[in-house]
């Protein structure tokens, strides 16, 4: 199906910025910004996504900008790729819909002391025992079964309630965003749906994008860097991508419900009722903010339970020891979510909430906020591609205080899911990936098709974008081995 | 921990490509031309568009058309029930909600729906009851993951006197 092309203006500014002037649409507050080659820009103009970044410049508040990332495609009120600061003192807003509806969706990277080699002759059944221990598919529930009571501590600890309760080491969170679990999480604010949904799925990977993948790293770029996390060439990695499960889908679903029926009340109009938001520092702002921030603890404990049935699965099949298998965190980084983080707006400082969705935090280096040992190169910036192709590890940098200190996020989908199923008809991806010598394990018949290399973008040329526009700089590239999928 | 499956079941665990990939069919009605719904493309999600010669039937396909996303239907059994009684604002945020609470009771009781009986119906307010079947993997093959219903692009509009509802679906 041939798709209409987006005809809004994208002006030129340099090789990987292109500008939707304000003057496209007179409810515009801010200019657009896409980072994107031209080779990207022929993708993005095949659907609505740009039309979304101008959207979501009407936001009251909105800071300099409405950015999106060059893995950008079309969601729903914000495009995936987006990224949009408020000012907060300035009656800046909060929206659901600039988050999205699986909160504090995130990847993490863990190190291990093998090398290919080590692991090939046995790769399938490693794979198939992944598979057969990490809770995945649709609806999947985790071994976990908790009580409201413990799931409001949950909620508050984030990260540091599974490894209190055996899942993990101290030394992860040192390693995880927020140290996985941000302040400002409140319980009380959480429907009962939520609770519900959200007491059988601890550690659970759940379905669609989401995967557990074990890579091996095929190129440094960075020496330094890569020595600094203690990788280097021909070493194999794990790689977590999942989120809040359905306490994150449902705490989206109450509040944007709720501020779709507020926005009269602060004079506020939006485009797209899913832009539907609150002044930040309203009541309907403030309560969606706690329960925001406990959907994005529950995901923080979601990946540290998953990674460590992972390193259980390593342990176990490998008979290695936890020291001999060196499976140490690298980082953990969340891709949906809004942060409040202090900026200098024209030499003023000021407080902003800063919304991706889809898109990375991506600190330079010195922030107080990274960890001791990353503070020279700067904070990891972990990024997924398809499963047939590579991922990388990036770190920030100073040059992207222009994005708020965010880069993209994965590689982003150019097919619709319908779409890859037609295009695909006959096909065995599970077979072609094989021949690749990728072993690939899905709870779901059509997840394969769905999430097929040709679905996507090229990660290659979105990590390409962030690199030369200086918003992330290269260390390493990894090439998956074995994917495990919802 | 258990071991990795022997060969044969590692052969159903595994996907076979595309065979089973015209999951979301446009359904005909047997005795009609007219469509209870269709699947619209959308980058990263399922787009669903449903019609009805009243608004009783548009809210009775659009449901049936997310639980064929949501699972097959063919082994499904009407034997538990729902009572689903709703208000809102308006037509469109009603045709929402009523997606969104089948949605939750699929979520939370487990249960598919395929059969839908709508009793009142105005642009406020609904009461239905909704009848489906647990899910019990022996039997039911669940496919999509839905994660919410959006508001992005959401319509309910007379067409040519026919009743149409567009909704997306985030996936």
């Amino acid at each position: 199906m041939k798709k209409d092309l987006w005809q809004g203006p994208l002006e030129k500014i340099d090789d990987y910025r292109w500008r939707i002037p304000k003057r496209y649409n007179p409810g515009m507050r801010v200019p657009g910004i896409i980072y994107a080659d031209e080779n990207l820009l022929k993708d993005i103009r095949t659907d609505r996504a740009p039309e979304q970044v101008a959207n979501v410049a009407h936001l009251p508040g909105i800071v300099k900008y409405s950015l999106a990332m060059p893995d950008i495609h079309w969601g729903y009120g914000f495009c995936i790729g987006g990224v949009a600061a408020t000012d907060v003192e300035a009656d800046g807003v909060i929206s659901p819909g600039g988050v999205g509806f699986d909160i504090n969706c995130g990847v993490r990277l863990v190190r291990t002391n093998l090398s290919e080699k080590d692991i090939k002759p046995k790769l399938r059944d490693l794979v198939y025992a992944l598979f057969n221990n990490v809770p995945a598919g649709v609806g999947s529930k985790g071994e976990i079964r908790i009580s409201s009571q413990e799931e409001k501590k949950l909620l508050v600890k984030g990260a540091k309630w599974a490894v209190e309760k055996g899942y993990g080491r101290s030394e992860d969170l040192e390693y995880t965003e927020e140290h996985g679990a941000i302040e400002g999480a409140d319980p009380q604010v959480v429907s009962a749906r939520a609770y519900e949904r959200g007491q059988k799925q601890p550690g659970t990977l759940g379905s669609g994008n989401h995967f557990l993948e074990i890579q091996v790293i095929d190129q440094i770029y960075d020496n330094q860097a890569a020595a600094v996390f203690n990788l280097h060439q021909g070493q194999i990695t794990l790689m977590i991508h999942s989120g809040s499960r359905g306490f994150g889908y449902q705490i989206c679903d109450d509040y944007a419900k709720g501020m779709v029926r507020t926005l009269g009340k602060f004079g506020i109009t939006v485009p797209d009722r899913q832009l539907a938001c609150a002044p930040v520092k309203s009541p309907e702002g403030k309560a969606y903010l706690g329960a925001m921030r406990c959907a994005a603890n529950y995901a923080w404990c979601n990946r540290q339970v998953l990674m460590e049935l992972a390193r259980r699965v390593f342990e176990k099949f490998l008979k290695l020891s936890p020291k001999d298998l060196g499976m140490d965190l690298i980082y953990d980084v969340a891709h949906n979510i809004a942060k409040i983080e202090k900026y200098k707006i024209d030499g003023e400082e000021k407080l902003l909430c800063v919304h991706r969705k889809g898109a990375t935090r991506a600190f330079a280096p010195g922030h107080p906020e990274l960890p001791e040992k990353y503070k020279s190169i700067g904070q990891p910036v972990i990024i997924p591609g398809d499963m047939g192709r590579n991922s990388y590890l990036l770190v920030g940098t100073e040059k992207a205080a222009e994005t708020f200190y965010s880069t993209c996020h994965g590689s982003g989908r150019v097919m619709s899911r319908s779409a890859a199923i037609r295009h695909l008809k006959g096909r065995s991806i599970a077979r072609e990936l094989e021949q690749k010598g990728i072993y690939v394990c899905s709870a779901g018949r059509q997840t394969l098709a769905e999430e097929a290399p040709e679905a996507y973008k090229n990660v290659n040329d979105v990590v390409n974008v962030v690199h030369e526009a200086g918003i992330s700089r290269r260390v390493c590239r990894m090439r998956p081995l074995g994917v495990v999928k919802g | 921990m258990a071991d990795p499956k022997s060969p044969g079941e590692r052969k159903r665990a595994e996907t076979k490509g595309a065979e089973s990939f015209a999951a979301h069919q446009i359904f005909i009605n047997p005795k009609g031309n007219m469509k209870q719904y269709e699947i619209i493309d959308h980058t990263a999600d399922i787009g669903l568009r449903a019609y009805g010669k009243d608004l009783k039937q548009l809210f009775i396909n659009v449901a049936r058309g997310m639980f064929d996303i949501l699972a097959e239907l063919k082994n499904v059994q009407a034997k538990d029930k729902a009572e689903i009684k709703l208000e809102a604002p308006n037509i469109e945020e009603l045709f929402l909600s009523w997606l969104r609470e089948l949605l939750y009771q699929y979520n939370s009781r487990g249960i598919i729906f395929k059969e839908f009986l709508i009793d009142k119906l105005s642009d406020n307010s609904i009461s239905a009851s909704a009848g489906g079947e647990k899910v019990d993997l022996k039997r039911h093959r669940l496919k999509t993951e839905i994660k919410a219903v959006t508001y992005h692009q959401l319509k309910v509009q007379k067409v040519k006197g026919v009743w149409q509802g567009e909704v997306i679906f985030d996936v």
